[in-house]
């Protein structure tokens, strides 16, 4: 009992900051679903658009990396696994609309539940199946990259996940003449290969489809539900986008607090531990990764149909590393902190360095100065700089999760750090 | 030996004679582009190797991967080109640049002289640079957190990596930047060669034999520092055990430092190397050249001297008939799928990992 009663004192004296604490975020939530109805309203609307910049474009792009932070996050925060190559995922799922739902393969002509014009060529599924393949797709290619990799130290494992987050684009670059294997033959190599259009190269695929309810259903809600989303009308691709995070939020929640979470939770602190407790280490790792991978596919479909078009340029290994930070400033393995980590660098990444810029640059020619900085230039330089310090100061993130955060500081727990003993942790993992 | 095993080794076997048989058939098909092919590998092999020597040094000691190292690399090249084309030493501290008039500006027409004087102050201070942006990264980065879990010194490397290209994104701006070349292009073996005149190509140019000479040099001074100097004695202590080796009153930090002056010192050099050789460069080479490196360290045997350079000059070999006789589109995809190839089936390497245990 004197254990309840001790946690119970601490948030009774401050009790409005725990009450701020629980309201907050439902506050927020209403603000973000009502987003796209107050943002233009004249008061406000200063501070959103014209400061802030907070365009529904803006805010769907912010969300799409909220959904890509919290797949890595699961991979990262949760299970203790780096990857850096998490932008691979992403990649497929914007590739499995250039492969499903566009006029690539003008060959056929398929279509499924589709908002594409009846008879166009290329194979056409519907959209939200589209979505959903990009996930399942995604999950595939973690477990096929995870089975054989996953059984690696931690490090090595970082370079090996950056190494297909590097090949994935250049493959997709270099797929408009992929050789593949298309017979036999008596004399050395032994095999035929024929070059296949996979990607159209650097070229990329473009006009793909875009996502839609149908002419029944637009029509009995009035065009609420909308027959095919449009570029000009942004609020559907909103609401999509702030319902994918809204579930996605629910079943991490939920996959935190289940027998799988807490095997996660337990691999990350003490791997040897937890296996000798009889957490199976592979199966529950390769969950993790395809399960983060899941996430990075579904969201990648998603951008590829908002986009319009995909390019293998679009996925850098600097998107693999955003993310990172993200998780990283947000919190590792705290929800809360990795989707506020998410919206705020996304939106200083995508809108408001530039912003910031633009102020700056005025206020020194106000004083007379004909000398601008160009601060989206140091995008890189602010970011990397972002997970140093962090790492350095505060490794738990700005809103840390309890649990992350005791083990990140288990060494000035325990007193004085001996660093002959432990140095850069080398002798417990290495030890295997 | 487990089926696992056995099927993994054909696996192997087959993999190496059919690349075998691809080269042997190449080699008799065009005998002339093969040699060819074969020295531009070998010379960029070794500037990957002086990189991967970075790399091996600092993971035999504190089992990181510097990740910021390429990055490093790549600013050695930056301060090469100030020297050559500016003729200053240069410090970037981001919105304005310190420059030094050394007055060692040259180009293809400048006296020997002159020349020696450039390549040996590029030396000098790209070298001297690239020790102390090393130090101070792990002064600032690394040492603190020491202790923590192994994930953590890693992150804050890929963050060093990062701030490093914005750094020299500031220094030089984005484009690929000429850095003048101070080596003329003259065929020693080849094609009218002054040495040997066979052929009717060049084989092998004075380039070729100054990264040779220039890499030569910085593989018998390290060997000697590492086998020979109570410094190198100290860091073959601090990579065996890290206890005894502090009980014996070595200072593991200054030793640590010590090592991570001397990969940047080696970066350096490999810079002014890879500039002799290549004539331009751009703010992020290193992410690429970086990664080459580390494969090469990987692939030799990563805390293995010897290891990253068999390393560096295989994937060089590589590297060049992967662009010679196959694809140079698929070159970067060979290279990391011989990384994972690597890191899945014999993490160890070729000549095997160093490790502390001394296995």
């Amino acid at each position: 009992m004197t254990g309840a009663e001790e946690s119970r004192a601490p948030s009774r004296a401050s009790g409005l900051l725990s009450e701020w604490r629980r309201w907050l975020p439902w506050v927020a939530l209403a603000a973000v679903l009502t987003y796209p109805f107050w943002v233009d309203i004249p008061p406000i609307n200063f501070l959103t658009l014209d400061a802030l910049g907070l365009d529904v474009d803006v805010v769907i792009l912010m969300l799409v990396y909220v959904m890509l932070a919290l797949g890595l996050n699961i991979v990262v925060g949760y299970a203790g696994l780096l990857d850096l190559g998490y932008v691979a995922f992403f990649a497929l799922g914007a590739y499995s609309v250039g492969w499903f739902a566009s006029d690539k393969f003008s060959g056929v002509s398929f279509h499924f539940f589709s908002t594409a014009p009846e008879g166009a060529a290329g194979i056409h599924l519907n959209m939200w199946l589209v979505i959903l393949l990009g996930g399942v797709i995604a999950a595939i290619a973690g477990v096929i990259i995870g089975w054989p990799t996953l059984r690696l130290r931690g490090d090595y494992l970082a370079i090996v996940t950056l190494g297909f987050g590097e090949i994935i684009p250049d493959v997709f670059r270099n797929a408009d003449k992929l050789p593949l294997p298309s017979g036999l033959q008596w004399s050395p190599p032994f095999l035929v290969f024929t070059d296949v259009n996979l990607t159209n190269g650097v070229r990329g695929v473009r006009s793909l489809d875009r996502p839609g309810f149908g002419e029944n259903l637009d029509t009995w809600t009035g065009g609420a539900l909308p027959e095919r989303f449009s570029g000009i009308d942004l609020n559907p691709w909103y609401f999509t986008i702030v319902g994918m995070v809204l579930l996605a939020i629910f079943v991490i929640h939920r996959l935190e607090r289940s027998k799988m979470g807490r095997a996660w939770i337990a691999i990350r602190e003490d791997e040897i531990a937890a296996s000798a407790m009889g957490v199976p280490l592979m199966r529950t790792k390769l969950w993790a990764y395809g399960i983060g991978a899941i996430f990075g596919g579904l969201v990648g479909a998603y951008y590829g149909s908002f986009i319009g078009s995909v390019f293998p340029t679009s996925f850098s290994f600097a998107i693999s590393i955003y993310v990172l930070v993200m998780v990283v400033v947000g919190g590792m393995g705290n929800i809360r902190g990795v989707i506020v980590g998410a919206l705020v660098l996304e939106y200083l990444n995508f809108k408001g360095l530039e912003k910031i810029g633009d102020g700056i640059n005025n206020s020194i020619d106000l004083i007379g100065i004909d000398q601008g900085v160009d601060i989206p230039r140091y995008k890189q330089l602010i970011f990397g700089l972002l997970l140093v310090l962090m790492m350095v100061l505060r490794p738990e993130g700005l809103l840390p999760s309890a649990r992350r955060k005791a083990e990140l500081h288990e060494a000035e727990e325990h007193g004085e750090p001996d660093v002959y003993d432990d140095l850069y942790d080398a002798r417990r993992e290495g030890a295997q | 030996m487990a089926p696992s095993d056995l099927l993994r080794w054909i696996f192997g076997v087959l993999i190496l004679l059919a690349v075998g048989y691809w080269l042997v058939s190449s080699a008799i098909d065009e005998p002339q582009r093969f040699t060819q092919v074969t020295v531009i590998g070998l010379s960029n092999g070794m500037i990957y190797a002086l990189v991967a020597l970075g790399y091996t040094l600092v993971y035999g000691i504190i089992e990181l991967i510097n990740f910021a190292h390429g990055d490093i690399f790549t600013l050695g090249t930056f301060e090469t080109q100030s020297v050559f084309a500016d003729g200053s030493f240069q410090i970037p501290l981001l919105f304005f640049t310190i420059a030094i008039p050394i007055g060692s500006a040259a180009t293809v027409e400048s006296s020997g002289i002159e020349k020696a004087y450039a390549i040996g102050a590029a030396l000098v201070l790209s070298a001297l640079f690239c020790m102390s942006v090393n130090v101070l990264i792990e002064r600032i980065g690394y040492k603190p957190l020491r202790g923590q879990p192994r994930l953590a010194p890693l992150i804050t490397a890929i963050g060093f990596s990062f701030v490093l290209q914005g750094i020299g994104l500031a220094w030089k701006g984005e484009g690929r930047i000429a850095i003048p070349q101070l080596i003329p292009n003259t065929v020693l073996i080849g094609e009218g060669g002054t040495w040997l005149d066979v052929g009717n190509a060049p084989f092998y140019t004075v380039r070729d034999l100054i990264v040779l000479l220039i890499t030569g040099g910085v593989l018998v001074a390290l060997t000697y520092l590492v086998q020979r100097t109570r410094p190198g004695k100290a860091m073959r202590a601090t990579a065996q055990d890290r206890d005894a080796a502090a009980m014996m009153g070595i200072s593991v930090d200054r030793t640590i430092s010590f090592t991570f002056a001397l990969g940047g010192g080696i970066a350096g050099a490999g810079a002014v190397v890879y500039a002799l050789y290549n004539g331009t460069t751009y703010f992020n080479l290193g992410f690429r050249i970086g990664l080459i490196a580390f494969t090469s360290a990987v692939l030799g045997g990563i805390g293995n001297l010897s290891g990253a350079v068999l390393g560096g000059v295989v994937i060089g070999l590589v590297a060049a008939y992967s662009d010679g006789f196959g694809d140079a589109r698929w070159t970067y995809t060979i290279i990391f799928t011989i990384l994972i190839l690597i890191l899945v089936f014999r993490p160890s390497g070729i000549l095997g990992e160093q490790t502390p245990e001394g296995q």
